[in-house]
């Protein structure tokens, strides 16, 4: 993975400080004009990642991306799934069942089995799950996405239910359809990290922050730095700056004497915070490239 | 009682499968899942080890449960809470709490006569923003509030749709119980049920069987008038956005999820760190973690609250307990009465006006 990723927060109104930010955010970028201006910006200066939900929106980036392959010979994907409100919302229109049905292939044989009455076989369980990750995959398809994310809602949902066959399910499905890398947000990387590797997932990639502070660490920030001294974990690390609360520097800084940190995640609109980013993560964690 | 609390989740839709997954993750937990219909439950039965209940009296008949999380339509929260305090079971119930505030008041009473823990689900008090706005208004920081703006927007109802009990009034549906129901219990936290209802509009966007938008007018005694205005057919909003805006004879407060903006016009004494004009406060720096994040540190605290007051036995008042849920459900039964009937509900005493300090001769 690349040391620096760029994050896709600030496209989509997704402000943890301020909601008039948030809103003058998503008046920003209602164009895609106004994405790809700043993708332009982070890629120029040297960040080839860029780490997005699976938002409808997002497709108007791949298609772009793709349309000029001479511009963007090193631009790649870390898509993130599900895109949650898609769903949420389908589920308030159809109600649980109706909403899977919605999804699946219309005249296939999970669409027949959810029309049914008998409880779905936990092999029919399985085949929905991966009908569903290959939905989310498509809009990549013809890009370069290597690693491939489950959302933090849902990993921890997941996590929090004991529902953790879920984790290997997807695991297996994005190494063998999708060739590859299987990765985890959350926000609870000591607990998940557990569960994982009871599943018999070794060393896999945890997306969550991690900040000197210990802003939303949850688990406790002595189980995070606990955690990546052990080498049982690749991990990204995200809201390194806590919102804001942290020197640019000194959180850089900070994070480049961890062990286990591979990468860090950081969302900026700005071509100043963009640079003054990667000039931090070259000068702290050695070239990007 | 050990220390481990033994504790159901009941009814697994959206917010039941997050207080499952949330209380099933706590250390101090025990968790049952139980909900009547099929799929969710298929599902979960074969994939994860903890005990599942399709039946609530079967498993109040054979569990010896601490605890009850009740998360089923609201149109069975009153029965269900009923059934569980009878058997001496603590309880959580979502928000609202009764459909009928008669029965909000009875199960107050019931729990308080049994001494159980009994809170319901209005995770907004919860949220450090408007904890600090409550903190505020308590200390006098903007002298006397006389102006309240509460509102709330979303996107739930965008189009017409075939009816969930979400859209079924009857059911507990609707945009004043599912919406409004947050910033009016806010504003039950800061000044107490209103004293009058007047000027209350239920009205249709999209839905057939109930309201998607809600305007009202509340007074209080010598009190604050308060507006209302919620809609819960915006899609301008990514999701449910709350805010409450207050003006007072020292300045102005404005809270919403992320944040607590403080104008004062002089500083007040016992408030270290507002000074005279702005002062923002994020709910980020007001937060503290707890052991689970799913969501919002709010939804994890009102669990985390709620199992340890159990686990101590009963000991210490919970924030969001029967009684100031039984307020929240009299400020909708008073909307509702005010919007059908068209008639002022209750009566308030208008707030004298501050008299003007004497003057001397030269005074100015």
């Amino acid at each position: 993975m690349d040391k620096l990723l760029f994050g896709d927060n600030q496209f989509f109104g997704i402000n943890h400080m301020s909601e008039e930010k948030a809103r003058a955010q998503a008046m920003r970028f209602q164009k895609t004009d106004a994405i790809m201006d700043v993708l332009d910006v982070a890629y120029d200066a040297g960040i080839n990642t860029f780490m997005c939900t699976t938002h409808d929106r997002i497709s108007d980036v791949t298609r772009r991306v793709k349309a000029d392959p001479a511009r963007y010979s090193n631009f790649q994907f870390y898509p993130c799934m599900p895109y949650a409100h898609k769903y949420a919302n389908a589920v308030t229109e159809h109600g649980m069942v109706g909403a899977l049905r919605e999804f699946m292939p219309k005249d296939g044989l999970l669409a027949t089995a959810l029309t049914g009455t008998k409880a779905l076989a936990t092999k029919e369980v399985d085949g929905i799950a991966r009908v569903l990750i290959d939905m989310e995959m498509k809009m990549f398809a013809g890009t370069r996405a290597p690693v491939v994310f489950i959302q933090n809602v849902f990993t921890d949902l997941l996590l929090g239910m004991g529902f953790t066959r879920a984790f290997k399910i997807f695991d297996d499905h994005i190494r063998e359809k999708h060739g590859a890398e299987p990765a985890y947000i959350t926000m609870n990387m000591p607990a998940l990290l557990d569960a994982l590797e009871k599943e018999g997932i070794e060393r896999p990639i945890i997306c969550s922050n991690i900040n000197k502070i210990g802003f939303r660490m949850s688990g406790g920030y002595d189980a995070y730095l606990d955690a990546l001294k052990s080498g049982r974990v690749r991990a990204v690390a995200m809201s390194v700056y806590a919102s804001g609360a942290i020197p640019a520097d000194e959180a850089i800084h900070w994070i480049s004497e961890l062990p286990g940190v591979e990468s860090i995640v950081f969302g900026a609109s700005s071509a100043g915070n963009i640079r003054g980013t990667k000039a931090l993560v070259d000068k702290y964690m050695g070239e990007v490239v | 009682m050990s220390d481990k609390v033994k504790i159901a989740v009941v009814g697994l839709g959206k917010m039941g499968l997050s207080h499952f997954a949330m209380v099933n993750a706590h250390p101090r937990a025990r968790t049952i899942a139980c909900d009547g219909s099929g799929f969710m439950i298929d599902v979960l039965s074969k994939n994860i080890t903890t005990p599942v209940y399709r039946d609530y009296d079967d498993l109040l008949a054979k569990e010896d449960l601490d605890a009850v999380v009740i998360a089923t339509p609201s149109r069975l929260h009153a029965p269900m809470v009923q059934a569980a305090l009878d058997k001496g079971i603590n309880v959580f119930c979502e928000k609202p709490f009764c459909l009928n505030w008669a029965d909000s008041q009875r199960l107050t009473d019931l729990a308080a006569a049994k001494g159980l823990i009994a809170q319901v689900g209005y995770h907004y008090r919860y949220v450090g923003a408007f904890a600090e706005m409550k903190r505020l208004i308590d200390a006098g920081a903007i002298g006397r509030i006389t102006h309240v703006m509460a509102e709330a927007y979303g996107p739930v109802v965008l189009r017409p749709k075939r009816t969930t009990w979400r859209t079924d009034k009857a059911e507990g549906g609707g945009c004043l119980y599912d919406y409004a129901a947050h910033p009016l219990n806010l504003l039950n936290w800061f000044f107490g049920t209103p004293d009058q209802v007047m000027g209350s509009h239920l009205g249709q966007v999209f839905s057939e069987g109930t309201d998607d938008e809600v305007f009202s007018t509340l007074r209080w005694d010598d009190g604050p008038t308060a507006q209302l205005s919620v809609n819960w057919s915006d899609e301008s909003h990514r999701k449910m956005s709350t805010k409450i805006s207050l003006i007072g004879t020292n300045g102005r407060l404005y809270a919403d999820r992320q944040e607590c903006q403080a104008y004062l016009r002089k500083p007040v004494d016992g408030l270290d760190g507002y000074d005279t004009g702005w002062t923002v406060k994020y709910t980020t720096e007001l937060t503290q973690d707890r052991w689970f994040y799913l969501r919002g540190e709010e939804y994890s605290a009102q669990l985390d609250d709620f199992i340890e007051a159990v686990a101590a036995g009963g000991a210490g008042a919970v924030q969001n307990d029967f009684a100031s849920a039984t307020q929240t459900d009299k400020t909708m039964a008073m909307i509702i009465e005010n919007a059908e009937t068209g008639q002022n509900v209750g009566e308030a005493r208008a707030m004298a006006p501050q008299p003007a300090k004497k003057r001397g001769w030269f005074g100015r």
